[in-house]
């Protein structure tokens, strides 16, 4: 571990680097509108001029009026600490300071990230707990029963080869209109997301035990279930942690997405908040909030299979 | 009383490549109590041959029963315990967990369980390792205790195929002794599938000899060596004579290739 911290930091800081320097070329035409309305000179001269040069010859024309490009108010692409600072207001300042934050209205702001993401969270966790169910009984099924293998299997495979945003609307607006609340129609398309990784990696582990240790189960003339409880399901447990990882990022996915045409809140409706009005700062801190809870939901993953790992008594 | 009982055995499994008469007419009889080895080349029908006696393959023609009873019967009725060629001791459990599986399986209360595992274990010389991992033990430990778990629920008859095949020299020579050791106290009738001589010839009251395409049964060997046998006799002129026996008998099932 102490080894890994310089080289983790090392990509970091590239990453940092490279954004910064993008964000320069990305804001420059706005920035030089700016300028020139505040009398700099800007060559060529005006707007409808400088349309037709590239980002870069701009950049390379005007190096004495960039100062803007990371710092401007209405950027295409934010700098990082403005992105950070975005961050920082949306939840720490926001609950602590603003009207609505919870520190002077006692619940949590609506135009807080903390808010959002737990509308988020809430839907993913749900989504999340009914895909991998999903996953877990369909791979049961599949694994025995050759006339689900042969019928459920392809059409788990083609339901994942629909683009999820085409699907989502449509989920949506026929849970609705049977009166099942939003969060549900939300965890559904989390579930449809997440049930797929579920089942492929269960149907793997639960036949990941070989000849010789299922006639062994032979020679006690076990039963079926004996067989499933004892020797399949335990065998399938690494393979299942492996699967839940995926499915719970996708299920994330799948919550956001689902909170596209809600509008309801959550970081889905943040992210499609700040495109209508332009606030790329919004889109970006929403988009870091999704991110650092999809390493946490991972990383919890990760923390509960090495504990039932170490439960049952296989080498770490 | 007989133990088991082949009469003109066959089996033909059908792949791709057509027929393969792995069993042709195979006679054999097993008397309680003897230790009988299986020894010929890959594809000679020996580890089949277990198997049948298992009720894991299903011959496709001729007679067989084991305590008088079909194989099926046979095996519902617990008669033998097989041992493979891998220990195939489960990871998640500990070592007494694992001698435990079949227990379970077959609804020994806990109690009983406990006390099984205990004796098992003593007599494969693993007391004190209830609680191991498997990872924990050398592999001439894990297969000791893969065959404390078959001995766990007093079949009488024990089933062992290759069991020793992937240890080395030093442990296998070990095991051996320690096997014939076992045999001695517990009287059960084993059946043993090896492909070296040595063994065979050391471990046996009885040697079968095979060779395949198809798989049949060459020379039946009834071994004149005492019952009481230290690793020396290896080097007695009685050993050696049998063991050239079986040689001969494996190489006369060759030449006619």
């Amino acid at each position: 571990m102490k080894g890994s911290v310089g080289p983790v930091l090392a990509i970091l800081a590239v990453l940092v680097a490279v954004w910064y320097a993008a964000a320069v070329p990305m804001n420059v035409k706005e920035v030089l509108t700016q300028a020139e309305r505040d009398g700099a000179v800007i060559e060529p001269g005006s707007a409808a001029e400088r349309r037709d040069v590239g980002r870069w010859a701009l950049v390379f024309s005007n190096v004495e009026n960039l100062g803007a490009t990371w710092s401007s108010e209405r950027s295409r692409l934010p700098a990082p600490h403005q992105v950070v600072a975005e961050l920082w207001k949306s939840t720490w300042v926001e609950e602590t300071t603003g009207r609505r934050g919870i520190v002077r209205s006692g619940s949590l702001s609506n135009r807080s990230l903390v808010y959002h993401g737990g509308v988020t969270l809430g839907a993913t966790a749900l989504g999340f707990v009914i895909g991998a169910l999903a996953g877990v009984l369909l791979a049961v099924g599949i694994v025995y029963s050759r006339v689900m293998d042969m019928s459920v299997m392809p059409w788990a495979i083609i339901s994942q080869t629909i683009p999820i945003v085409a699907l989502a609307p449509m989920i949506i607006v026929v849970l609705y209109s049977i009166g099942l609340p939003g969060l549900f129609a939300k965890a559904v398309i989390s579930a449809y997301l997440s049930f797929f990784p579920v089942v492929v990696g269960m149907v793997k582990g639960l036949r990941a035990p070989d000849h010789m240790q299922l006639d062994l189960m032979r020679t006690y003339s076990a039963s079926k279930s004996d067989t499933f409880w004892k020797l399949r399901l335990p065998a399938s447990v690494p393979y299942l942690f492996a699967s839940l990882k995926i499915g719970i990022a996708a299920s994330l996915v799948g919550a956001i997405v689902g909170e596209l045409p809600v509008q309801r809140g959550g970081l889905g409706a943040r992210m499609l908040g700040g495109s209508y009005y332009g606030q790329t700062e919004q889109i970006w801190a929403a988009l870091f909030v999704a991110a650092l809870m999809a390493a946490f939901l991972v990383w919890f993953i990760g923390w509960l299979e090495r504990r039932t790992l170490r439960a049952m008594g296989v080498q770490a | 009383m007989k133990c088991v009982t082949a009469r003109s055995l066959d089996l033909t499994f059908q792949t791709n490549d057509g027929p393969v008469h792995a069993l042709k007419d195979v006679n054999l009889e097993i008397g309680k109590g003897e230790f009988v080895s299986f020894i010929g080349p890959s594809g000679c029908g020996k580890t089949t041959f277990l198997r049948c006696i298992a009720g894991l393959e299903q011959p496709t023609g001729g007679e067989i029963s084991v305590n008088g009873m079909t194989p099926d019967a046979a095996r519902k009725a617990r008669a033998y315990g097989y041992v493979f060629q891998a220990a195939g001791l489960y990871p998640w459990r500990t070592i007494g967990g694992n001698i435990k599986l079949p227990l379970e399986i077959m609804g020994f209360s806990k109690a009983e369980q406990n006390a099984r595992v205990t004796r098992v274990l003593e007599l494969v010389d693993l007391a004190g390792f209830e609680k191991k991992f498997p990872w924990q033990l050398s592999g001439g430990m894990q297969q000791r205790a893969s065959i404390a778990r078959a001995l766990a629920f007093d079949a009488d008859i024990l089933l062992m195929d290759e069991p020793f095949g992937a240890l080395d020299e030093i442990v296998r020579d070990h095991l051996n002794e320690q096997l014939l050791a076992l045999w001695a106290r517990t009287e059960k009738t084993i059946g043993f599938v090896t492909h070296s001589i040595p063994e065979a010839v050391y471990l046996s009251t009885k040697i079968v000899v095979m060779s395949p395409r198809p798989g049949r049964i060459t020379d039946v060997i009834d071994s004149p060596l005492p019952k009481e046998r230290p690793l020396d006799i290896r080097d007695s002129p009685e050993f050696i004579e049998i063991a050239h026996r079986v040689r001969d008998g494996l190489r006369a099932g060759h030449i006619d290739e």
